[in-house]
């Protein structure tokens, strides 16, 4: 099955893959140089690229400033809180929708992603008012809740057709060996959408980490996640540069190393559920 | 074959997300609607009153509309463009041998996890700075002037920011589809003697083809709510050549703090996403169910 | 009709919770945490370092800081205060926000005790931040505008700048100082779209050329000559003496380029001063002159003023509390200890008179011209014709920043070279008239 391929092949498709994957990395490598100079250096012309003043100072200035930790741990709340409570919400509906389609099943499912058109600017003010009269502002189950309901679309989409591609007679032959429903969804469905499930899981946490315009206008402090926290060190008045690289290092890396981490699960899922 | 209860099952399970969904449209929708018939500034509540559709011909009146729906479709449809050929060629080439391909993958997927204000001021700041920024050094170094790049090609250097955004989604969906087919239809017309673009035609692209319309699908939701790039890098300008829909919304409303128009507008924005969807399900719609 | 949007539900609710935040507040026994918003500015950050001389002499009294950028800022505490919502007890708000806010009674009035000396508040400032004779808000910060230049450039021209230079001496100053080749652009103003950006600039600037935004019919003036006389002029020094990509240049971009030696002059904020000659970040700071704003002899100089101050909102329900931190924070005692922490040039400039009495904050070379850039500015009168509104460098009516935002795109697009003058203008005044005519101005 697999033909020898030539030395000199292999190594031009090295080089080349090497190269754009530099080329498309590089943004964030510079960013992260960026956070280890002294301010005046980090707009030096000609640019610096390894050889300048490393410091820590931007760090320990950031870390000064605002309260890193509370904001992370905010920005974790939310981003694991929304995806479970989606996950707990979207499994069954998208069982039923995948096991027991109506004939109204893909119109749902377009109406479903419809639900996210409506531009945020639009309904910020009356979604603010409600959130103002139900005491959710700057709280974290208000914010929870709205970072589920904008990736409920995409994750019931996800998993509908992920489990599309389950075969359902496997399904059928647990229910005829007497498998209530209940057990049919947690002891066969399951362990056979684990990858499914998981790379939802993880493309939603990334979607709700990075969520900004909700999070940035419906908290104050006490629920305000590193979106918010980003906001704190953008143009201010003077250089700013490294110190906002800093920052952006300190709000991007955990997700970043989750992401790293998890690829391959990520993967996995997004294409049983895109493709055959 | 379902059952009775199976169904009765299904729609109990069905339920609850249904009925979230239901009350997170149709509660905003609804005050969003009711909203668009006022005049509503937060910060003149005085002025308070019920003008009919006067917020809607003052939106699409406004100068910038027409253009901001320009900019709209030029965005989606340049960085759709971008990512969905840029993503083929890239996964067409991590997907042959080559050494270290999980760092590759890794390093090309990174840009996704970036959130999207950061990413922006990364790019404003440190690349397309006609002063200082690493373009205009570059452009130097070659004994060319620096270009501005947000001043002269607001949209353009837009469209480069959020397809360099996107661009490690599509790849990993197509990469991923890609190293699901199966090699040996491949090895088989190779041995025939077919030539390489024509094994790419008719035996990759139709095989891609899911994930190419699943990529556009997601991408456009997304991509029709671009807001906060354009915030921190050109605010619309110069003039308007940047303007997106959104933005208008964000820069007559919020801007303003006027809720009626934000929700006229949305409205507006809604219309057209509509629109907009119901070209791409006849588009690619039946790719989905193949 | 003057209907109140909310839906019915969440009507019974607010009515409740207002209920519940009218009852008197509670007598300031435990601690009382104050949350604080305040914008991410170097004096800011500073004082937000020294809060534990605060809190040591307050222990019953809890700090919680939301520092965002001046746009996010903006935008929060707009929308808290407009919904009611009493989420911050202490806002950072400027002379902008104050006339519109106090006028509404969403400020609470402030009052100090003796030892604060409120006479003592520069005159423009403190009438920038009073209405109806109330003062709703304490300036922590205030700047003007000013030119700043560079010495060796002037002196290689032959030429001096007069302590109040006019405009026709700057654009003769401006072609003696550019040397392209050696990337030397005589003048460095900003470029970049927003109502706080390049149109706080060219505001100022036509309050020198006599010309204002509105009439008193609040009908906008764009279509008058001094507009286009101010736009040419702005416009003929920046294409022929400016730095390349001006379009996108702000507060920061002018900085670095004028820290790094490119520019011979730069009219901007007051507050730039103890940047440019910090010899840590700056290359040309020993080099470095100061000027009044220019003008054109009609008597507004093109100069702005601007405080950022500490206000609080009537919903909060920790007043006391509040006004005893902006007492300290706003006070002739903050300032000595910022002295003493970090020198004079760090103290935050522009809210005394007694500040630029003092000898010790004398020595620091611009403050005697930040103090006359001050006093020359008048919020009241911002122009030689009669206007409706107050405001030097803007116009405080809500409507102003979409307006204003806008205008300045028409403007930053004829400096990127996509329209002519006239072409922005004429665009400026349609938007203008359609947007103060879709916000009820002239019915």
């Amino acid at each position: 099955m697999a033909r020898a391929v030539s030395l000199r092949r292999k190594s031009i498709n090295t080089a080349a893959a090497w190269t754009v994957a530099l080329l498309l990395f590089f943004p964030i490598l510079w960013t992260l140089l960026t956070s280890f100079k002294p301010e005046a250096q980090a707009v030096a012309s000609p640019p610096r690229f390894l050889d300048f003043d490393w410091t820590l100072k931007n760090y320990r200035d950031v870390e000064a400033q605002r309260a890193y930790f509370r904001y992370f741990w905010n920005s974790v709340i939310i981003a694991l809180g929304s995806t479970g409570l989606g996950l707990a919400v979207g499994i069954p509906a998208a069982w039923s929708m995948a096991f027991v389609p109506g004939r109204r099943t893909r119109d749902l499912l377009m109406w479903m992603l419809s639900t996210k058109m409506m531009p945020a600017v639009g309904v910020l003010v009356p979604i603010y008012l409600i959130f103002r009269d139900l005491g959710l502002l700057d709280s974290r189950i208000g914010l929870i809740i709205v970072v589920m309901l904008m990736n409920l679309p995409i994750i019931i989409w996800m998993l509908y057709t992920y489990f599309k591609e389950i075969p359902g007679e496997i399904l059928e032959a647990a229910r005829m060996d007497g498998a209530t429903l209940g057990k049919e969804i947690l002891y066969v469905l399951t362990p056979m959408a684990m990858p499914g499930i998981a790379s939802t899981l993880l493309l939603n946490i990334i979607l709700a980490w990075n969520e900004a315009f909700w999070t940035i206008n419906l908290t104050v402090a006490g629920a305000a996640p590193l979106t918010k926290f980003i906001t704190g060190f953008s143009s201010p008045q003077g250089l700013f540069y490294a110190k906002l690289s800093a920052a952006s290092t300190m709000a991007i890396a955990p997700i970043l190393i989750l992401g790293w981490f998890s690829q391959k699960q990520l993967v996995r899922g997004l294409t049983f559920g895109a493709v055959k | 074959m379902s059952t009775q209860s199976s169904r009765k099952a299904a729609r109990l399970m069905l339920a609850p997300s249904v009925i979230l969904l239901l009350v997170w449209m149709v509660v905003p929708l609804a005050v969003t609607i009711w909203f668009s018939f006022l005049r509503y500034n937060l910060l003149t509540p005085e002025r308070s009153g019920f003008i009919g559709f006067t917020n809607y011909t003052n939106f699409v009146a406004s100068p910038a509309f027409l253009l901001s729906i320009a900019n709209t479709l030029i965005l989606v449809v340049g960085v759709l463009l971008i990512t969905v050929v840029l993503g083929i060629l890239i996964a067409l080439l991590i997907d042959q041998p080559l050494w270290g391909q999980g760092p590759v993958r890794i390093l090309v997927i990174s840009p996704f996890f970036i959130m999207p204000p950061v990413a922006a001021l990364i790019w404003k700041n440190m690349f397309m700075n006609p002063t200082n920024g690493l373009f205009a050094e570059a452009l130097k170094f070659a004994g060319l002037r620096p270009y501005d790049f947000l001043g002269k090609a607001p949209l353009a250097s837009i469209i480069l920011i959020v397809a360099w955004q996107w661009l490690p989604f599509a790849t990993l969906i197509l990469l991923t589809a890609l190293q699901s087919m199966s090699s040996e239809q491949l090895e088989a017309a190779e041995m025939d003697g077919a030539p390489p673009l024509q094994r790419f035609r008719f035996i990759i692209l139709p095989h891609l083809a899911r994930a190419i319309t699943v990529v556009i699908l997601i991408q456009t939701i997304f991509l029709l709510g671009i807001f906060g790039e354009i915030l921190v890098t050109t605010n619309g300008g110069p003039g308007n050549a940047s303007t997106t829909l959104t933005y208008l919304i964000y820069k007559e409303a919020l801007l303003g703090f006027n809720a009626g128009t934000a929700a006229a507008g949305g409205m507006v924005a809604v219309v057209l996403a509509n629109i907009v969807a119901v070209f791409l399900m006849i588009a690619v719609g039946k790719n989905l169910d193949a | 009709m003057k209907t109140q949007p909310r839906a019915p539900l969440g009507a019974l609710l607010g009515a409740v919770a207002a209920g519940a935040l009218a009852l008197p507040a509670l007598a300031q026994e435990g601690p009382v945490t104050l949350t604080i918003a305040t914008v991410n500015n170097g004096d800011m950050i500073r004082m937000q370092g020294l809060t534990d001389a605060f809190t040591d002499a307050h222990p019953d009294i809890a700090l919680q800081w939301v520092t965002l950028e001046e746009n996010t800022l903006r935008q929060n505490v707009t929308t808290d205060i407009a919904t009611g919502d009493g989420q911050y007890d202490i806002m950072t708000i400027g002379t902008y926000e104050v006339p519109i806010w106090g006028a509404r009674g969403w400020l609470a009035p402030l009052e100090f005790s003796d030892g604060y000396d409120v006479d003592d508040l520069l005159p423009p400032i403190r009438a920038g931040l009073t209405v109806d004779g109330n003062l709703y808000a304490a300036p922590f910060y205030g700047e003007s505008s000013m030119v700043m230049y560079r010495t060796d450039l002037m002196e290689a021209a032959g030429l001096e700048m007069p302590e109040a230079p006019t405009w026709e001496f700057i654009g003769q100053a401006a072609a003696a100082m550019t040397d392209e080749d050696a990337g030397i652009y005589g003048i460095c103003l900003r470029g970049k779209a927003g109502w706080g950006e390049n149109m706080a600039f060219l505001t100022a600037m036509s309050n020198s050329f006599g010309a204002r935004w509105f009439d008193m019919d609040w009908q906008p003036q764009f279509d008058s000559p001094e507009w286009a006389a101010t736009l040419e002029t702005y416009l003929g020094l920046m294409e022929n003496y400016g730095p390349p990509g001006a379009s996108s240049n702000g507060f920061n971009e002018n900085l670095t380029l004028f820290q790094q030696g490119k520019c011979g002059m730069w009219i901007d904020a007051t507050v730039a001063a103890s940047f440019v000659t910090d010899p840590n970040n700056s290359v040309v700071a020993d080099r470095v002159g100061f000027a009044l704003a220019p003008d054109n002899g009609l008597g507004p100089r093109g100069n702005w003023l601007w405080a950022w101050s500490l206000a609080i909102p009537d919903s909060s329900n920790a007043k006391e509390a509040a006004t005893t931190f902006i007492e300290w924070a706003t006070s002739k005692d903050y300032l000595a200890l910022v002295a003493g922490n970090e020198g004079w040039a760090n103290v935050p400039p522009g809210t005394r008179t007694s500040l630029y009495e003092n000898p010790d904050y004398a020595q620091v070379p611009f403050a005697a011209i930040t103090l006359a850039s001050i006093n020359s500015a008048d919020p009241i009168h911002p122009s030689v014709q009669e206007v409706p509104y107050t405001g030097v460098q803007f116009v405080a009516i809500p409507e102003f920043q979409s307006i204003g935002t806008s205008v300045g795109q028409e403007f930053s697009a004829a400096l990127a070279g996509q329209k002519t003058a006239a072409e922005a203008l004429a665009a400026a005044q349609a938007l203008a008239v359609q947007e103060m005519t879709a916000a009820g101005y002239y019915d």
